[in-house]
């Protein structure tokens, strides 16, 4: 099982989204994914994306304005 | 070519507006990072965000009023008009100031990111045969088909944006 860590901090709608994506793309059911990110939109757009791709939210946790999300891949 | 219903986005690109085409570009690399097969198809003045700069190439025939529309049209992405307070560029440029200032990606980027997460792109041919736009001047992975093409894909998509 793969653990990968993103960091997303720095970037603005969509980038953060389409980094995570690539990134599932390389792993498999099981692995997780830790992504850091300060884009004010990323909360609700980890959701709406963990739940279009069928993939479970693990924690989203926000300090100081930055999201931590740990996303496990289904 | 079809794909699993609801899986698709197909997105016609007709303004040749940064604004706009930034808009539409953020909708395609969002659909394909969201799982979806995107199509987007350029068409009149949205041909001129898939022109790759540099001298007219190409063979393609042209009379003086299509050297002259090639010469007028933005030849890049990057040099694209805002559709409203352009002032002859001036706003343009101080809103990709702004956009720069906030980590906001170009268009010459978002369309980089759309390739890499491989939405087809397809300029409309007839529109190329129209303003006298060659192959050879359009960025590397753009298909050239009719509107055909683009109907085939549209029919079974989820999402369905003209961008004008």
């Amino acid at each position: 099982m793969a653990d990968e860590t993103l960091d997303c901090t720095g970037l603005a709608c969509p980038m953060p989204i389409v980094k995570l994506a690539k990134l599932a793309k390389t792993l498999s059911a099981g692995d997780t994914m830790t992504v850091t990110a300060d884009d004010p939109g990323f909360d609700p757009d980890v959701h709406a994306w963990v739940e279009a791709q069928g993939h479970e939210l693990t924690s989203l946790i926000e300090e100081g304005g930055v999201f931590t999300a740990v996303i496990t891949l289904q | 070519m079809g794909s699993e219903e609801g899986k698709s986005a197909t997105i016609i690109v007709f303004s040749g507006a940064l604004d706009k085409v930034m808009a539409g570009f953020i909708i395609a690399t969002t659909a394909a990072a969201m799982g979806m097969e995107v199509t987007m198809f350029f068409t009149f003045w949205g041909l001129s965000a898939l022109r790759k700069g540099g001298p007219a190439e190409g063979e393609c025939a042209r009379n003086w009023m299509q050297k002259m529309l090639g010469m007028m049209l933005p030849k890049r992405a990057a040099d694209l008009p805002l559709s409203q307070l352009n002032m002859g560029g001036m706003g343009a440029g101080m809103l990709k100031t702004i956009m720069s200032q906030k980590s906001f990606s170009t268009l010459p980027e978002l369309i980089e990111a759309a390739q890499e997460m491989e939405v087809r792109m397809i300029a409309c041919q007839m529109s190329m045969d129209a303003m006298g736009i060659c192959r050879e001047e359009l960025i590397d992975g753009v298909e050239v088909a009719g509107a055909a093409t683009y109907v085939g894909e549209a029919r079974d998509s989820a999402i369905n944006l003209f961008i004008s």
